[in-house]
């Protein structure tokens, strides 16, 4: 399976990296050699298979929709890159 | 004080032969008279090591312990200390303290384990050498020319080293086993949910366990014992009754069934490594074990199939590292696109960034069915296959890597082969079994390990195995040249 320029700079794009023009080559060969390598899925008939996303098939755990938890914005906080009056700051998004 | 099994360091400690604080400083000046010649530790907490080996010492007067009451432990750097840095091996959170404890390390704090410091990994756990990690590469102690193995390359160094008598890593792929088995130690995977994730920085959701790892069995066990338990955090983790994973380690071995998948003792294993565990095996036999050929007919898909169900989830849970809340954040972004874009590209290296495309692709609309979906049914025959030997047998033995320890910088250029060493390793957890490497011989002086995989829940079992053997066997004692 071997992905096109246009198709690995789409995948980047939708995961939000960054890549450059040097990158694309060695990251459309690496994906596509992974792509190849997993091709072999597709000789099993699986049309009887229901998909297992959880090794012990358990369900989600639900709790009482009660507030357990404290507010501790300010300690979170602490650690991020900028922040005023309690709000993460970023570039403008609308002009 | 180094060459001592928990048992005997426990006894000293509560005999008054030698105080935590004295034990933890040993292990201190060991990691700061050997640690940079095998960089197994990105941070060493020397402050906070003291100031719980005093607190140790005052629960020991008083009488008030556990059995791992003052004992050092080492902790992998993807479980979240409270004001201590937590790298997860990456740039992306070089400058990261984490705001609170994971649950691992709350458990370890409240039996009074003294922490070391935190271990050196492959970036956010992937990878099998730890040559990916931002802090640099780890080398193996047996030889420094070879990788450790990884993700938890640094726990399984530095236990080869005797820098610490405890340490805790992960294992989404085979990341506990393979550097245990690559460096002489013992590691466990334990049943996925016994181990909250709580605070343990996500890689695969359905894939990740904290485990414990030492050189003897019985203190793997020990350890086992203080990381599990139920933990109303962890949506996943399993509400069952609390186990003691030390009852049964000196039970006998006779009658014990031992499957031999067909397909783990094919081409691709390494002759002078299928020799070793043919003896390791044997060993097993001698201790009133019986052996039986099984078939895992779908074990050759584990690898595929992992690597896209393992990078699905990843590119998921690595969402969240955008420059905005915590972490790392590039310079100067022009605008938001730029900042998520130059972060992510930047905080990264690449072999988390191939993982991360390659999980958007096969989740992407228009591929989800054929990749994630289709590995996932395939993964139900994966698990198919363990249920119906474990019909037959108790437990299924075989390698854990393909070869021993690999030179450093032979495989980190090709993703595809680097993927192909976890063979033996990942179907476990795709299944969701308890699995573990206990240290079985060498092969040109690097060493090799054996794996034991049990049916859910059976670590009791595996470490029974694992004990009787280094009853007879001295493998695990042995330690790398220039560090005794």
């Amino acid at each position: 399976m071997s992905l096109q320029k246009e198709e690995v700079e789409k995948i980047a794009h939708l995961a939000r990296i960054a890549l450059s023009e040097q990158d694309i080559p060695l990251y459309t060969r690496n994906l596509s050699d992974i792509l190849a390598f997993v091709e072999q899925m597709n000789n099993i008939d699986t049309s009887k298979i229901t998909p297992m996303a959880h090794p012990l098939d358990t369900v989600a755990r639900l709790r009482t929709d009660e507030v357990i938890e404290n507010n501790q914005r300010d300690l979170f906080q602490e650690i991020a890159p900028q922040v005023e009056t309690g709000l993460y700051l970023v570039p403008k998004v609308i002009e | 004080m180094h060459t001592k099994t928990l048992t005997e360091l426990g006894l000293g400690l509560h005999q008054r032969q030698f105080s935590s604080v004295e034990l933890t400083q040993h292990f201190l000046q060991r990691i700061q008279d050997y640690d940079d010649q095998i960089n197994s530790f990105i941070t060493v907490t020397k402050e906070i090591a003291l100031a719980q080996a005093q607190a140790a010492d005052v629960c020991l007067q008083t009488g008030k312990t556990h059995p791992l009451t003052g004992i050092p432990i080492a902790h992998k750097d993807i479980f979240c200390t409270q004001g201590v840095k937590t790298s997860c091996g990456s740039k992306m959170l070089d400058n990261f303290i984490a705001p609170y404890n994971s649950t691992v390390i709350e458990k370890g704090s409240e039996v009074g384990l003294v922490m070391l410091g935190k271990t050196n990994m492959d970036e956010f756990a992937m990878g099998s050498s730890t040559e990916t990690s931002y802090y640099g590469i780890v080398k193996n102690p047996w030889d420094i020319q070879a990788v450790p193995g990884g993700s938890s390359g640094g726990s399984a160094a530095a236990l080869a080293a005797r820098l610490t008598p405890l340490a805790t890593g992960t294992d989404t792929g085979g990341s506990i086993r393979q550097p245990a088995s690559l460096c002489g130690v013992t590691g466990l995977k334990p049943t996925y949910g016994l181990v909250s994730r709580y605070g343990m920085i996500a890689f695969a959701s359905s894939l990740d366990q904290g485990g414990p790892m030492a050189c003897h069995a019985q203190d793997v066990a020990l350890l086992l014992n203080v990381m599990t338990g139920f933990d109303p955090r962890d949506s996943t983790s399993l509400n069952r009754p609390k186990e003691d994973y030390c009852v049964h380690l000196n039970d006998s071995l006779t009658g014990l069934k031992i499957g031999l998948p067909k397909e783990y003792f094919a081409e691709g294993l390494d002759a002078q490594v299928a020799q070793v565990l043919e003896v390791a095996i044997k060993e097993l036999e001698k201790l009133g074990a019986t052996l039986h050929e099984i078939h895992l007919p779908h074990n050759h898909l584990s690898v595929p199939i992992y690597y896209i169900i393992a990078p699905a989830e990843c590119s998921s849970n690595l969402a969240r590292y955008d420059g905005v809340r915590f972490g790392y954040r590039c310079e100067h972004p022009k605008d938001l696109m730029d900042l998520y874009k130059r972060t992510r590209a930047e905080g990264f290296g690449a072999e988390v960034k191939r993982r991360i495309m390659i999980g958007t692709y096969a989740l992407s609309a228009g591929y989800y069915d054929a990749y994630y979906l289709q590995a996932q049914k395939i993964r139900r025959l994966i698990k198919e296959d363990f249920v119906k030997a474990f019909q037959e047998v108790d437990v299924i033995v075989g390698p854990v890597s393909p070869t021993p320890a690999f030179n450093i910088g032979e495989k980190v250029n090709d993703p595809i082969t680097m993927y192909l060493s976890d063979i033996y390793t990942i179907s476990v957890n795709l299944a969701g079994l308890p699995a573990l490497s206990m240290p079985a011989g060498f092969v040109k002086q690097r060493p090799v390990g054996l794996q034991v995989m049990g049916n859910y829940f059976d670590e009791a079992r595996l470490l029974n195995i694992a004990h009787r053997y280094q009853q007879c066997t001295s493998w695990h004692t042995m330690i790398p040249q220039g560090f005794a």
